[in-house]
């Protein structure tokens, strides 16, 4: 059977819809305006060609050999997804959206951020549509992310602070689910990931499905195969279902990366299929980070993109199944995989996808000259360069 | 299978009353507080306990009940205090005592070792704010097995079919939401609260209180006088806040007050033009 076909709400055991009943009649209406603009021709049409003039897509493939030189097996080819509009993938997702969104009447748009890579790409998407939007943000966040808060101010979106909880993404989402509640009838929650209730795990996986079927287009033109192994990182996961997708079915290893923190056996990460059990959180069954109460750990991770206690259901499922390996990554090692690939390529990946170019390297090692190693380069690092600048010490040598 | 909530409701309908529920959080500002805070609230006046279990993320909460159950979690709650505060408070009071929980606790508990417990705890059932009827199975066999009640809830925005399914799958009453919204207070009850309970009275349902937003007697008035009972939370858990057990007992007073105004029209529940 195709894994590809998984249309939802479940995956195996995991996925469905555990939220309020106030919010099922909205996801209903949105599963099935997206039910009919998967077959509608001028929505195909229309989002296309956003992609092609506004998104810059296709994204381009560039081999890393001087980066995969360092591990000295596999070749190393990156798709680059840092070179869309806005910096990251996440503006496949939320193009496709906001165009639902707009066919459905709402004027205003609302979503979650963590690293701000979100909050950007919805902001511009509500900039360019001429809606409203209204930005959760764990207080954490918009301090480890300030640059990212400035672009959605200038961009005319109004960036809420959350102070509850944790203070990070997981409290992001609860925030923007209650203001969804609240103001369904002229609302569209944009939600970031392929997390949450059905129908935003398929939904969201389906718009970013471009990444891979490009990609896997792309190896079999240049290549005239396709690659050993597809990476990427994993916070909610969805850079990682949008490359895997397309190779579902394939013979080809799929490897998401998880942060490890402060190292995957102490209590600091964020490695949620690795360290978590089956639970629910924010509105779908999945792997969570729960003490035995259930109630949801903190995360930790240098990056504001990975640190999530949750993780789509479509991963939890592929991982029960053994269809895609999970593994963690520290701070350190992302740390000097996103230096490395500055120094050798003169790409500055966001820390986030640093998860996932260190993890190529240590499976290069593994493997011979003769395989290819396809990374989804997810984001650039931009935003990133106060984090980096005081990890490695820059600011004091300018000082 | 009778349930001790539907008598409590029909027993006031019979004197020509709805019900007042009453929410409190369990542990907070400590597990004796509130022990003796919901002590307060049944010889107050309240009908039935609503008692919420605090939880990480309480997405159907504003402010005022995320910072008691936040609270209640920094200061160690756990959910063997919940059955402990159960036992302690039904050892004091006849007042039925739902459980009111977000459904990742009861997953992590296990959903029949948390209907057992609760059971030989004293509790009566659970009100579920982010479990659906569709995704409910487990817990309506556990439920069954155990003689609990299960309240699921009814929206503004649930179609007819939705609200079938919630008033066939609830047992004790049906939690109508009176405004697509968080809990707290607010000024108005929704005019959409009345032809909810019109839909799902129409619909079938017997017994349907409605909360969400009800902080004063006069909502509590008006709302008894066309649903079962009314539900006060934020408003409660206010007076907990900054009163103590005595300020939960003044304001489920002053609440109940609000119910007793006649409301001839609910003596028979096959009610002619108001
Ligand atoms: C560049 C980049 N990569 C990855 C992620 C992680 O999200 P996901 O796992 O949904 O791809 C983020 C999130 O902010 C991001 O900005």
């Amino acid at each position: 059977m195709s894994l590809r076909a998984e249309l939802g709400p479940y995956f195996g055991e995991y996925g469905g819809r555990f939220v309020p009943e106030a919010l099922i009649a909205a996801l209903d209406e949105l599963d099935a305006a997206y039910t009919v603009s998967k077959t509608d021709a001028v929505f195909q049409a229309e989002l296309s060609e956003l992609h092609r003039s506004y998104t810059g897509r296709p994204s381009i493939i560039t081999e890393a050999s001087r980066f995969a030189a360092l591990a000295g097996g596999a070749r190393i080819l990156l798709k680059r997804e840092d070179l869309n509009h806005t910096g990251s993938h996440k503006i496949n997702n939320v193009l496709g959206q906001a165009l639902l969104a707009k066919r459905l009447g709402k004027t205003r748009l609302i979503a979650e951020t963590g690293a701000g890579q979100h909050g950007v790409a919805t902001a511009t998407a509500a900039a360019l549509m001429g809606m409203s939007c209204v930005v959760y943000m764990g207080e954490v966040d918009t301090e480890r992310q300030a640059l990212n808060v400035a672009r959605m101010k200038l961009l005319g979106a109004e960036v809420v602070p959350v102070v509850h909880g944790s203070r990070t993404l997981k409290d992001a989402i609860n925030e923007a689910m209650r203001d969804w509640v609240a103001n369904v009838a002229n609302t569209h929650y944009l939600l970031g990931t392929v997390a949450g209730p059905h129908p935003f795990p398929v939904m969201v996986r389906d718009f970013h499905s471009i990444i891979g079927n490009e990609a896997r287009d792309q190896l079999l033109e240049t290549e005239g195969r396709l690659p050993t192994a597809v990476v990427a990182c994993v916070g909610g996961g969805s850079n990682a279902m949008g490359i895997f997708h397309a190779f579902l079915d394939d013979d080809v290893a799929l490897i998401g990366y998880e942060a490890a923190g402060d190292g995957i056996d102490t209590p600091r990460h964020a490695a949620t299929l690795q360290k978590g059990r089956p639970g629910v959180l924010h509105g779908a069954k999945t792997y969570v980070l729960q003490d035995e109460d259930g109630q949801t750990i903190e995360s930790h991770s240098i990056s504001a993109g990975l640190d999530y206690p949750g993780i789509g259901p479509e991963h939890a499922w592929l991982k029960d199944s053994g269809r895609a390996t999970y593994v963690g990554i520290s701070d350190a090692q992302a740390m000097q995989g996103m230096m490395d690939l500055s120094r050798t390529e003169g790409i500055i990946p966001a820390i986030e996808t640093a998860h996932a170019l260190a993890g190529a390297l240590d499976l290069a090692r593994t493997l011979s000259p003769s395989d290819i190693i396809l990374v989804n380069l997810s984001g650039r690092g931009d935003k990133d360069m106060e984090t980096a600048a005081r990890y490695f010490g820059f600011l004091k040598d300018a000082e | 299978m009778s349930s001790r909530v539907e008598s409590v409701i029909d027993a006031a309908r019979a004197t020509g009353r709805g019900v007042l529920v009453g929410y409190l959080p369990a542990g907070f500002p400590d597990v004796q507080t509130s022990i003796d805070a919901l002590i307060a609230l049944a010889e107050s006046g309240v009908d039935i306990i609503e008692l919420g279990v605090p939880y990480s993320d309480p997405v159907m909460d504003g402010v005022v009940i995320q910072r008691a159950t936040n609270a209640a979690l920094e200061t160690g709650f756990r959910l063997t205090d919940l059955f402990e505060i159960i036992r302690s408070v039904s050892a004091k009071t006849d007042t039925p005592i739902l459980v009111m929980t977000y459904w990742n606790p009861v997953v992590q508990y296990g959903i029949n070792r948390f209907a057992n417990d609760l059971k030989e705890a004293g509790g009566v059932g659970l009100i579920t704010p982010d479990l659906i009827p569709d995704e409910a199975s487990e817990w309506i066999a556990a439920s069954d097995a155990h003689g609990l009640d299960r309240v699921f809830l009814a929206a503004p925005s649930s179609t007819d079919e939705r609200l079938v399914s919630a008033i066939t799958s609830s047992r004790g009453f049906v939690y109508a939401v009176s405004t697509m919204g968080i809990t707290g207070a607010r000024a108005d009850v929704d005019i959409a609260a009345r032809s909810l309970v019109e839909r799902l009275e129409g619909l079938g349902a017997k017994r349907v209180c409605v909360g969400v937003g009800i902080s004063a007697a006069e909502h509590v008035r008006s709302v008894t006088g066309y649903a079962s009972g009314a539900i006060v939370g934020s408003h409660l858990v206010s007076a907990l806040t900054e009163g103590g057990p005595e300020g939960v007992a003044r304001a489920t007073s002053e609440l109940a007050a609000g119910l007793r105004a006649e409301h001839p029209s609910r003596l028979n529940p096959s009610k002619g033009p108001q």
